[in-house]
């Protein structure tokens, strides 16, 4: 019952989303029509009612906004999302092949991002003061680092000055190294900063020291008993996450010439394809929404007590 | 989501020493770019492109011969005018938003917040894509962009914020005094719920900044003739085999201004949460 509602609240929040990118493309300065026929010639000048009648009619620009808007929202659960205006094919097909390689990456980038992040707290948490200060300060850094400036440091040092790696990788799994590590070292550093916060408080728990006293190797303690509790914040913070590595991945494949919807998303809104943007952008905000929702289930797993108290 | 971070530097004293050198040096490039450099952000000298640093050119030299540290010096003015009025546009918004829902309660609150979830839905970036591709990308866009996007974070803890402090004892005693309740929102609630944010709007200067120049770096915030921070960067991808110092130094300089500005923020922050215990 307590998921079915989520699940409904789930559904609302992509509907009104779809509302807000609707209400976008209507916000657009100038005729929609006149606009179209300018992208679609590459001119600017004004056209007459006759030239823009087909556009109007193919788009239904002139019908009431009430049937617009309800098309656009029903177009949705039909899988359509309008037309792109440059391209002049299904937004859906535009994006369709693209959402695979991005999401590789975002999903990548989570993973080595925890594992990076889990590493540097369990090896340097109360382990004296230089070892913790090192974590604690590389954490600091590296949470504050921004996407675009760790790729290009990568892309420059290892690609273009080493050539260790591609400068231009596509999505070959040796030129998705770079994009992987550019999204993964700002997220350690922001998730290593919340475990490691965690950790320190659950390491003075009663039940460590009982631990302890049963012989348990300090190793073993760490990861038997402190780990599970430690990461639960983090759990819940990579739902977040996950839109701060979408926003990323957009800056990140921009910089490696990866495909993907960041780089649809980048050349429509410069071309000014509001269809195409707004299609991204509602695609993300599904995603992440699901996500989300996928998060709220994982937390209920990894901490028993959550299931019973709600 | 960068209210509740650590910092351990092993010695906090001289990270803000730096900090604010570092904020005094961006300052003044703002206000008077000409005290710390005499030459001008558009003199092309081509006889002298793409130079890497040296002593006479510290930052090197872009493709028309114009020296790099001049435009970053330049720049400044713009990239931190950007991240103030994105930060206070955010703030606008989002202290308009959070008091009307703490203080009308009921269907508002509810309206606000449903609005504020769906916002939510999309990350921070998309949501400034989708106003630059209704307003095309400007300087003016950019700001607006920023400023929506980062609104509905600083909107649910201003709500937070009212509906704790309105718990508060001493509101209690102000009302129960007689004060009516616009003097006791005026004297006692805005500022004791506004105090704890100026921290944190410190570090959503620092944010915004890095936000603007990732616009601008992908070509769709401030373009290139411009010396902003961010169009340096794209202005300089052209050249990213050839000549490193073009990427690497504009972004050093956006990563140390932002990183002081965070722990300028942090600091604060420990200020005034000690100055409530």
């Amino acid at each position: 019952m307590r998921y079915l509602l989520k699940l409904l609240s789930a559904v609302a929040v992509v509907i009104a989303a779809a509302s807000v990118t609707f209400f976008a493309q209507l916000a657009v300065p100038g005729d929609r029509a006149t606009t179209l026929m300018n992208l679609q010639t590459g001119q600017d000048r004004k056209w007459t009612a006759e030239e823009l009648a087909p556009l109007n009619e193919k788009y239904g620009f002139d019908d009431p906004i009430v049937v617009q808007y309800l098309d656009y929202v029903t177009g949705l659960f039909r899988g359509d999302l309008g037309t792109s205006y440059t391209q002049k094919r299904p937004v859906l097909e535009v994006i369709g092949g693209q959402l695979l390689p991005s999401l590789t990456l975002t999903v990548l980038a989570l993973v080595v991002a925890w594992f990076l992040a889990l590493g540097v707290t369990l090896l340097t948490v109360r382990r004296g003061r230089f070892l913790s200060g090192l974590g604690a300060t590389w954490e600091a850094m590296t949470a504050s680092l921004p996407h675009y400036w760790v790729g290009i440091v990568l892309l420059v040092v290892f690609a273009v000055q080493l050539r260790v790696f591609p400068v231009i990788g596509g999505t070959s799994g040796w030129g998705t190294v770079l994009p992987v590590l550019t999204l993964a070292i700002p997220l350690a550093g922001f998730v290593g900063q919340v475990t490691r916060e965690e950790f320190e408080q659950v390491l003075a728990q009663p039940f460590v020291t009982t631990a302890r006293t049963r012989g348990m190797s300090d190793l073993a303690v760490r990861l038997r008993h402190v780990l599970r509790h430690a990461v639960l914040p983090a759990v819940t913070l990579s739902g977040w996450a996950l839109g701060a590595l979408i926003s990323g991945a957009v800056i990140t494949e921009n910089i490696f010439g990866r495909p993907g919807i960041g780089q649809v998303l980048v050349t429509a809104v410069d071309t000014r394809d509001m269809p195409t943007a707004s299609g991204v952008v509602l695609v993300v905000a599904t995603v992440y929404v699901v996500a989300n929702l996928l998060v709220d289930l994982a937390y209920g797993a990894i901490d028993p007590r959550l299931r019973r108290a709600t | 989501m960068t209210v509740k971070t650590l910092t351990a530097a092993p010695k906090p004293a001289l990270g803000t020493v730096l900090s604010l050198l570092v904020v005094t040096w961006v300052l003044t490039a703002a206000l008077a770019p000409s005290v710390l450099t005499d030459g001008s952000p558009t003199a092309i000298d081509l006889h002298a492109t793409l130079l890497p640093p040296s002593w006479e050119h510290p930052f090197g030299t872009d493709d028309a011969g114009r020296d790099l540290l001049t435009r970053v010096i330049h720049g400044s003015r713009q990239s931190l005018g950007i991240g103030l009025g994105a930060t206070a546009l955010a703030f606008l918004i989002a202290l308009v938003l959070g008091f009307t829902a703490a203080l009308a309660g009921g269907v508002v609150d509810a309206a606000i917040t449903r609005v504020l979830e769906v916002a939510f839905a999309f990350p921070a970036l998309l949501l400034a894509l989708l106003v630059i591709s209704v307003r095309g990308p400007s300087l003016a866009t950019v700001v607006v962009a920023v400023g929506i996007g980062s609104a509905p974070g600083y909107a649910r803890m201003v709500r937070g914020q009212v509906l704790a402090v309105r718990q508060a004892g001493y509101i209690e005693a102000a009302a129960a005094l007689g004060h009516s309740r616009f003097a006791v929102i005026r004297r006692h609630l805005f500022p004791n719920a506004v105090r704890p944010l100026v921290a944190v709007a410190t570090l959503g200067v620092g944010q915004s900044i890095v936000w603007a120049s990732g616009l601008s770096f992908l070509g769709l915030g401030v373009a290139p003739p411009s010396s902003e921070w961010g169009a340096l960067l794209d202005a300089g991808r052209l050249h990213i085999t050839t000549s490193w110092w073009l990427e690497i130094l504009p972004g050093v300089v956006i990563v140390l201004v932002t990183l002081a500005v965070t722990t300028l923020g942090r600091t604060l922050q420990r200020r005034l949460e000690g100055a409530a215990r």
